[in-house]
C-alpha cells in the first residue's frame, strides 16, 4: 500500500508494506511553506488579531475621525500598560490549569505599601522593591494555597482577593494616599514620563509582554507550565515539580501586579483603597478573547496581550462612535463571547 | 549466564492478608526482551511496580548488575536506567512530540533558555531511527494526532534518548488495532538492537510470544513457567497457561 501527503512543506512518500519504509522529501516553495507553519503555529493570536481588526474597522466606519484623534490613543494608553502586564503572567497560570482572581487585591496592597512609603518620605526606589517584596508574598501565599493545601485556585484565590482588599479597606478606613511630590522627578519620569509625546509606561508594558513571550515560548519555565497544565500527572512522572512550577506562575504574577501598582499609583499620583478593582474582568476577558482556551496546557501570551488591546478599545471606541457609556458593558460581553466563538471553530489541532 | 540488568530473588509482597506474590525469582539480561505472561491478578502489575520501584516488596533482594540494593524506589530505579512506560500517563496530548520527548529534562542553556533547534533536530531523528514512518508526523506534531501506537512510540523513544537499559512496557498493545500492535513491536524490537533490554507485560500470549525472547509467566503470584523462545511454541505455551488455568493451583 501506497500513501503520499504533503506536510509540512514536505512531500513525503511511503510504503507501509516493506518492513524499513522510506522517506522521500522533496522540498516545495520555501515561502508558502514558512506562511503556512506560521498560520498553524500562531492561530489562536491571528484569530484575535483578526478580531481586533474588525472591531477597530467597525469603530472607523461610526466615526472615520476616530482614530485621528490623539486623546483616544491618551485614554487607553494610560490603562493598556497595565492590562498589558497583569495579562501576561495570567496567561502563564491560565496554561497551568489554574487561575487567579486575587491580582486587583495584589495589585491594591502592593500600591499601598509603596505610597506609604513614599508618604513616610523614603527613598522610591526602596519603596518600589518593598511592593516587588509584598507582590512575591502574596504569590507564595496563594501557591501555598493552590499546591500544598490543595484548594481549588478558583475559591482560594477568590477568598485572597477580598481578604487582601479588605485588609486596605480597615487599614486606610477608605481614605487614600497622594504620591504627588513624585510627580516630575527622575523616578517618575522613568516609569510613567513622556518621550516625544508617547508614553513610556506603554514602553513598559511591551517590554514586560516580550519578556513574557520569551518566557513562555523559548525558556524552560513556559514548557514546564504548558506540560503541567496538559498533563500534571505526566510532568510528575517525568520528574517535574508541579507545585514549584505552579507557585512560580503565582509568584510572577505578584510581580507584575506589583508593577502595576505602581504604574497606576504614579499615574493618578494617588494611591486609592480602590486601586487595582476595575482590572478584574478586563483582564480576564483579554486572557481568554486572545485565544488562551480555559482548560490549561495551551496559551498565547502574544494572543493576551492583543486580547488587552481589544478590551482596551471597545470602552474608548463605543464612547467615540457616539454612543453613551450605558452600551459598554453589553459591548464587553458580546465581544468577549464572539471572540470565543471564533476560537471555537479555528482550534483544529488542540483538544477535541 | 551473563550478569543481569536486574534480578529479583525470592521477592515476595502482600497487601494486608492478599499475599500477591511469593518467592519469585527472575532476571532480565541485556538485549532481551522478556514476555511477562499471566492473567488478570496474576501479579504481573505487583511484580514490575516492584521492579519499577512503585511498591517496596516485603521479603526477598533486588540486584541491578550483580549489585545488589538494599534501597530501592522510583528515583533510583530511573537512575540505574529503568524507565517504566505507562500506556497513557506518560504524555502530554496538547503538546508536540519534541516537547514531550524532553518533558522534563529540556535542553535548556544559560538562565534556562531553550535550544529549541537541537531539541527538535534530536527528536527529528529519534522518530527517524526509531522507525516513525509509517505516517506523515514532524517533530511538532502534537500528540493528540497521533495514534495509539504511535504515542507509545513517543513513550519508547524518549526512554531510549535518555539511555535506559531497561524498558518496562505495561500493556502497550491492550486496546490498540492489529496494524498498531505491529508499530509497537517494531519500536520494541528496535529498543532491543539498540541494546536496550524490554519487559513486554501482556495477557494476550500471542502478542508476548511474537515479540519476546524469553518468557516468564506468573499465576497467582508465583512464577509457573520460564522458557526461552527456541524451546517452546505459542500453541505449546497457550496450553501449559490452559493447564495452569485448569489444574486450580500453580505449580
Amino acid at each position: 500500500m501506497l500513501s503520499d501527503a504533503t506536510y509540512g512543506g514536505q512531500r513525503v512518500t511511503m510504503s507501509t508494506t516493506e518492513k524499513t519504509p522510506q522517506l522521500v522529501t522533496v522540498p516545495t516553495n520555501r515561502t508558502g511553506v514558512i506562511l503556512t507553519k506560521f498560520i498553524r503555529d500562531n492561530r489562536r493570536p491571528l484569530s484575535a488579531l483578526v478580531f481586533f481588526i474588525v472591531l477597530i474597522a467597525i469603530f472607523m466606519v461610526a466615526n472615520p475621525r476616530l482614530f485621528l484623534n490623539s486623546q483616544i490613543y491618551n485614554a487607553v494608553f494610560v490603562s493598556l500598560p497595565i492590562s498589558i502586564i497583569l495579562v501576561v503572567p495570567l496567561v502563564f497560570i491560565v496554561t497551568t490549569g489554574e487561575i487567579d482572581l486575587s491580582f486587583p487585591s495584589v495589585v491594591g496592597i502592593c500600591a499601598w505599601a509603596f505610597a506609604s512609603g513614599i508618604q513616610a518620605e523614603i527613598n522610591p526606589i526602596l519603596c518600589f522593591l518593598a511592593m516587588l517584596v509584598v507582590g512575591c508574598v502574596a504569590g507564595l501565599v496563594n501557591g501555598f494555597l493552590v499546591t500544598r493545601i490543595k484548594l481549588s485556585s478558583l475559591v482560594a484565590t477568590l477568598g485572597m482577593n477580598f481578604l487582601l482588599r479588605g485588609l486596605i479597606y480597615i487599614g486606610r478606613q477608605g481614605y487614600g494616599i497622594t504620591t504627588s511630590q513624585l510627580r516630575d522627578t527622575p523616578f517618575f519620569n522613568f516609569f510613567v514620563g513622556d518621550l516625544d509625546g508617547f508614553p513610556v509606561h506603554m514602553i513598559w508594558g511591551i517590554l514586560f509582554a516580550l519578556a513574557g513571550w520569551f518566557l513562555f515560548s523559548r525558556h524552560r519555565f513556559g514548557a514546564q507550565v504548558a506540560v503541567v497544565g496538559d498533563n500534571q500527572d505526566s510532568a510528575k512522572e517525568m520528574g517535574i515539580n508541579v507545585a514549584r512550577v505552579k507557585t512560580t506562575a503565582y509568584v510572577y504574577m505578584g510581580l507584575a501586579a506589583a508593577l502595576a501598582g505602581l504604574l497606576s499609583t504614579l499615574i493618578n499620583a494617588t494611591f486609592y483603597p480602590t486601586t487595582g478593582d476595575g482590572y478584574l474582568l478586563p483582564v480576564l476577558a483579554a486572557v481568554f478573547v486572545g485565544g488562551t482556551p480555559t482548560w490549561g496546557g495551551v496559551g498565547t501570551v502574544v494572543g493576551g496581550v492583543i486580547g488587552a488591546f481589544i478590551v482596551g478599545f471597545i470602552e474608548t471606541g463605543i464612547v467615540a462612535s457616539g454612543l453613551t457609556g450605558y452600551y459598554t458593558q453589553f459591548f464587553y460581553g458580546l465581544v468577549i463571547i464572539l471572540s470565543l466563538v471564533s476560537h471555537r471553530f479555528n482550534q483544529g489541532r488542540t483538544r477535541y | 549466564m551473563t550478569e543481569s540488568i536486574i534480578e529479583l530473588k525470592n521477592v515476595s509482597k502482600s497487601f494486608g492478608n492478599v499475599l500477591a506474590l511469593s518467592g519469585v525469582n527472575l532476571h532480565v539480561n541485556d538485549h532481551e526482551v522478556l514476555g511477562l505472561i499471566g492473567d488478570n491478578g496474576a501479579g504481573k502489575s505487583t511484580l514490575i511496580k516492584i521492579i519499577s520501584g512503585v511498591h517496596a516488596p516485603n521479603s526477598g533482594e533486588i540486584y541491578v548488575r550483580g549489585k545488589l540494593h538494599k534501597k530501592w524506589d522510583v528515583n533510583i530505579a530511573r537512575k540505574n536506567g529503568i524507565e517504566t512506560v505507562y500506556q497513557d500517563r506518560a504524555l502530554a496530548e496538547q503538546q508536540s512530540i519534541t516537547r514531550n520527548i524532553f518533558m522534563g529534562r529540556e535542553k535548556a542553556g544559560m538562565l534556562g533558555f531553550l535550544d529549541l533547534k537541537k531539541e527538535r533536530a534530536e527528536a527529528e531523528k529519534l522518530m527517524r531511527d526509531i522507525g516513525f514512518t509509517s505516517r506523515v508526523f514532524s517533530p511538532d506534531s502534537v500528540v493528540f494526532t497521533l495514534s495509539g501506537g504511535e504515542r507509545q512510540g513517543v513513550a519508547i523513544a524518549r526512554a531510549l534518548h535518555f539511555k535506559a537499559e531497561l524498558i518496562i512496557l505495561d500493556e502497550p498493545t491492550t486496546a490498540l488495532s492489529l496494524t498498531e500492535s505491529e508499530k509497537v513491536f517494531r519500536f520494541v524490537t528496535h529498543a532491543r538492537d539498540e541494546g536496550t533490554s524490554c519487559i513486554f507485560i501482556s495477557h494476550n500470549i500471542y502478542h508476548a510470544y511474537d515479540i519476546s525472547d524469553r518468557f516468564v509467566v506468573l499465576d497467582r503470584g508465583q512464577v509457573v513457567l520460564e522458557s526461552d523462545k527456541t524451546r517452546i511454541t505459542a500453541d505449546e505455551l497457550v496450553k501449559s497457561m490452559q493447564n495452569i488455568a485448569s489444574s486450580g493451583h500453580a505449580e
